[in-house]
């Protein structure tokens, strides 16, 4: 076999071996119950949940809580299929937080507690205001 | 009134400069197959026709946005009144048709250069940029072509786009103002990294346009000596356009740094790489003849993949994964059209001509140096490789979608440590093979000679990094050899540097890049993956009572006039603060009384810097209401302090920004942002009355107070008191914990009706009223209402040697300047 073919093998054997831990280090978009399911199993892998605020009948947030020296706070949260889950940010509380129609938290349940690491949220007037104010 | 002939005239430079571009590559192309120059007259006819328009539609556009029309949706959208000329011309590029428009003006510049340099290669180049051209100007053509929209128009009218009931009503209404350029791009780094990122996305082309005319008129080789200058220029703009963007991000974002692997970034950086490569190939070519093939594949791959990165950032395919892509203006079909046109003459040019490509037969051996520059290419593609995959999750996700397979894939949870494990080796393997491959490129060392050359660099950089690794305590192993790569590559390359200078420094160029290269890794290796939140926490508190884990929380809680222990300083916030245009430092709001235009406010009193008055009282001053600063103090335990200040931006259409303030100094950044700051309307307390004796000590919200004494005053806030009114100022001093503080509440009688003017004090959240004047018993009863005390949340981040990054992306644009010159001299000789 000439050198070039040992070659081609090794950067061949390189890219799969990116492509593989690429896939395995890939988070993937849950719903809370599937969440805690791995949770249960013992996968602590980060995931991203899509979802919003607990809003009560006249859409005031509910369930919003600061903790007293305002470095972290949790809120509850429904994903996609109206399952209510508690999360916890540790870092103050975003001040778009309220104001967003879509939340999506990274990170991973903690026992009963979803813990994130990032929040994105989509806040409606955002960059894109379309209004016309006189 | 609405200025309909200026859209209208943008507009028809828009379809003068499709239709010239067409003609162009129509007429390159017959010019190139035929033997008769009229089609080579003809064609240069069209492209300067599409010269002169494309400055018409860049001269209008700026033209409306410079005396805001904001009749035009572009204008208002992006642009307001108050921005200054050069914010101007950030709002001219901070929307997607503005972009483009960059993008092409750049084009038609460099293909000016191309028109008059390029002798019997313009034909077949031009045909290429022709046709890029016209695809280009497509996206901001904007017209409806049985029902399907071509391009989006920047010179569209506020009323054509916005269903606003205003407009049913007058047709001819015109917003008084536009909504603003975006906080984040209000910075001067955008005025100039959008150009530069630009320049780059369009010199890519020129590389490429060759590479397609090698294979298309059968000049297999000969493109390449040709390429390498612009493949150095290329590389050097869009490097430099990458690391201002990188700058802008550490200076103006507040995710704590230069770079998060964000898609968008990652999308630009994967076509720098590929092109660094494609330069390493190329001179190998230049050597000895070998590599044609991966040059083809490299330079041919760069510009694809700044089409792809294009088609990422522009179409809305990466939606909420990531912070700085375009608005969705649906122009994805047209996008991915383009890509595919030009992938696909690509790979059939490729396929049909591969077997004319010349490769060598030559075995390789690793004492040719040869060997050592193809491995340095195949790494940065590697690394390439292990960017772009993750970063178009996105798009997997959405071709699987489309075919019916439903996915849930999402990118990385953690972007920065995901890519840092994998690129960390890369940079161990670039450090490393920069050093060795200047080795091999001045001379095929015989076996024997190798180790002789390399002892010297080899012991010198261990020695170097054994010593800082003993006294800094890096434990951390590829951080380690991450170092010792990057300090034998900057002493190896040094090396030959020194031999060359002397004789050849004109060639210098590798050398001197590859220091910058080092120097760069180094400087990200500390600034990044050792930087520190010193802001940290550790209150031992728990997550909750439920969670057993301790946190440490990143943020720390300041109140006004409360200083904190944070790290090797003392912190302590000392208020709210205001810029105004034309005056250098920091004010109060308190200084000026507010007057009936937002933007404009009044001097109270003389303001003084020093013992000069530099702004009179009741004179007028500019500032941007929407900005406050936030002054922090840093001291140090041997008493040596600094200000920061950063700054909170609140815009009403767009939301609040962050921005962090930062210390430089030689050796490390101090970075501090706000993170939460308290809201400025505050609920005050119920009012106590309480009697007070005159040079008696009581207490207000804690704090030890006295007053000092009663004064008669003649006006009041700058008024002249009426016959027969008296007014009293009593001065209460109250003892913060960094300072004295005084209250002056006014207690006025005016036809025997008495009134009380507060005075107040924000940092302490006090207002105190005399509500009545024993003076029989020298006492006062005061009203005394209390509030929530000023405060800020912040995060403070140390980023040790920065500056070897800034210090090393110059000694890097040297070097590819010394490499231009001398690959341009080469091309003339």
């Amino acid at each position: 076999m000439k050198k070039t073919h040992i070659f081609g093998i090794i950067i061949i054997a390189i890219a799969v071996m990116i492509i593989i831990i690429t896939a395995g280090d890939a988070s993937t978009y849950v719903t809370f119950k599937e969440a805690m399911r791995m949770a249960d199993e013992g996968n602590n892998k980060k995931i991203h949940v899509v979802g919003q605020l607990k809003k009560d009948s006249e859409g005031n947030i509910q369930g919003v809580e600061v903790t007293e020296d305002r470095l972290s706070v949790s809120f509850i949260m429904v994903d996609n299929e109206n399952m209510e889950q508690k999360v916890y940010y540790n870092e103050p509380m975003p001040p778009d937080l309220q104001r967003s129609e879509q939340v999506v938290v990274i990170g991973s349940f903690k026992e009963d507690i979803f813990v994130a690491d990032k929040i994105l949220l989509k806040c409606p007037s955002k960059y894109q205001e379309e209004e016309i104010k006189i | 009134m609405v200025h309909i002939w200026a859209g209208n005239l943008g507009h028809l430079f828009v379809i003068v400069a499709f239709v010239s571009a067409v003609v162009a590559a129509f007429s390159y192309f017959k010019a190139e197959r035929g033997l008769s120059t009229d089609w080579k007259l003809t064609a240069r006819f069209a492209f300067y026709v599409h010269f002169a328009a494309v400055m018409g539609i860049v001269t209008v556009l700026y033209y409306i946005i410079y005396n805001n029309y904001f009749e035009y949706h572009y204008v208002w959208s992006h642009s307001s009144r108050y921005l200054p000329f050069y914010y101007k011309l950030s709002a001219f590029w901070e929307g997607q048709e503005g972009s483009f428009l960059l993008w092409i003006f750049w084009h038609v510049i460099l293909g000016v250069i191309i028109v008059r340099t390029f002798g019997k290669w313009e034909s077949s180049v031009m045909f290429v940029f022709s046709l890029v051209q016209a695809f280009l100007v497509s996206m901001i053509l904007g017209v409806v072509i049985f029902n399907l929209k071509l391009g989006s128009s920047p010179f569209l009218l506020t009323r054509d786009v916005i269903n606003a009931p205003v407009f049913e009503i007058n047709p001819e209404f015109i917003p008084e103002n536009g909504s603003g350029l975006n906080p984040l791009l209000q910075n001067y780094w955008m005025v100039i990294h959008p150009p530069t990122l630009f320049l780059g996305f369009a010199a890519t082309i020129v590389p490429f346009a060759l590479a397609i005319s090698g294979l298309w008129t059968n000049r297999i080789t000969d493109w390449i000596k040709h390429a390498i200058p612009w493949t150095l220029f290329a590389s050097a703009s869009l490097g430099l356009g990458i690391i201002m963007g990188a700058y802008w991000a550490y200076e103006t974002l507040n995710f704590g740094g230069y770079w998060n692997w964000d898609p968008v970034e990652n999308a630009i950086f994967v076509p720098w790489l590929i092109l660094i490569g494609g330069i390493h190939t190329m001179l190998i070519h230049k050597k000895n003849g070998a590599a044609v093939k991966s040059s083809y594949l490299l330079i041919i791959a760069a510009f694809l993949l700044v089409v792809y990165s294009t088609f990422l950032t522009r179409s809305g395919i990466l939606g909420d994964s990531s912070v700085h892509s375009f608005t969705d203006l649906g122009l994805s079909g047209q996008l991915l059209l383009y890509l595919l046109v030009f992938v696909g003459i690509s790979i059939y040019l490729l396929i049909a001509k591969w077997n004319m490509i010349p490769s060598t037969e030559k075995e390789i051996s690793t004492y040719n140096r040869e060997f050592w520059i193809f491995i340095g290419a195949t790494v940065l593609s590697l690394s390439a490789f292990q960017v772009i995959l993750p970063t178009s999750i996105p798009v997997f996700n959405s071709i699987l979608n489309n075919l019916g397979i439903q996915t849930s894939m999402a990118p990385p949870a953690d972007q920065v440590t995901f890519y840092t494990r994998f690129q960390v080796w890369f940079g161990i393997g670039i450090a490393l093979l920069t050093g060795i491959g200047q080795f091999f490129w001045w001379k095929n060392l015989e076996k024997g000679k190798v180790y002789k050359e390399f002892a010297l660099p080899v012991v010198i950089s261990l020695m170097l990094s054994t010593l800082i690794m003993v006294f800094s305590g890096l434990v951390n192993l590829p951080f380690l050899l991450l170092l010792s790569s990057g300090i034998f590559a900057i002493v190896s390359n040094g090396k030959t540097l020194i031999r060359l200078y002397s004789k050849k420094a004109g060639l210098s160029g590798g050398a001197i890049s590859h220091i910058g290269i080092s120097l760069m890794l180094i400087g990200i290796l500390y600034s990044s993956g050792l930087s520190r939140v010193i802001s940290l926490n550790r209150s031992g508190l728990m997550y909750s009572s439920d969670l057993p884990e301790e946190v440490n929380k990143e943020n720390i809680l300041l109140f006004q006039d409360e200083p904190v222990a944070m790290d090797d300083y003392q912190l302590s916030y000392q208020g709210r603060r205001i810029r105004l245009d034309g005056h250098a430092g920091y004010f109060t709001k308190d200084q000026f009384n507010l007057s009936n235009n937002v933007h404009y406010l009044i001097a109270k009193e003389d303001i003084k810097q020093g013992n000069i008055a530099i702004i009179p009282k009741g004179d007028t001053v500019k500032y941007n209401p929407e900005n406050t600063y936030y002054e922090v103090k840093y001291t140090r335990q041997n008493g040596n302090n600094f200000l920061l200040y950063p700054r909170l931006q609140e815009n009403p259409d767009m939301g609040n920004v962050v921005s962090p303030s930062i210390k430089r100094s030689a050796l490390r950044d101090i970075y501090t942002h706000v993170t939460v700051v308290a809201n400025e309307e505050k609920e005050w307390s119920e009012t106590i009355e309480e009697e007070v004796q005159l040079g008696k000590t009581f207490f207000v919200n804690d704090y030890v107070s006295t007053v000092e004494g009663f004064e008669r005053i003649e006006e009041v806030d700058g008024l002249p008191l009426q016959e027969g009114d008296v007014a009293v100022k009593a001065e209460i001093r109250i003892q913060g914990k960094t300072q004295d503080y005084y209250l002056e509440p006014v207690y006025l009688i005016r036809d025997n009706f008495a009134a009380r003017i507060p005075d107040e004090n924000e940092a302490l959240g006090i207002r105190l009223t005399v509500l009545k004047i024993i003076p029989e018993k020298d006492a006062l009863i005061l009203g005394i209402n209390t509030t929530q005390k000023d405060y800020i949340i912040l995060k403070a981040i140390e980023k040790p040697y920065i500056n070897l990054l800034w210090t090393g992306t110059i000694v890097l644009m040297i070097g590819f300047t010394v490499a231009i010159v001398r690959r341009t001299k080469d091309l003339n000789r």
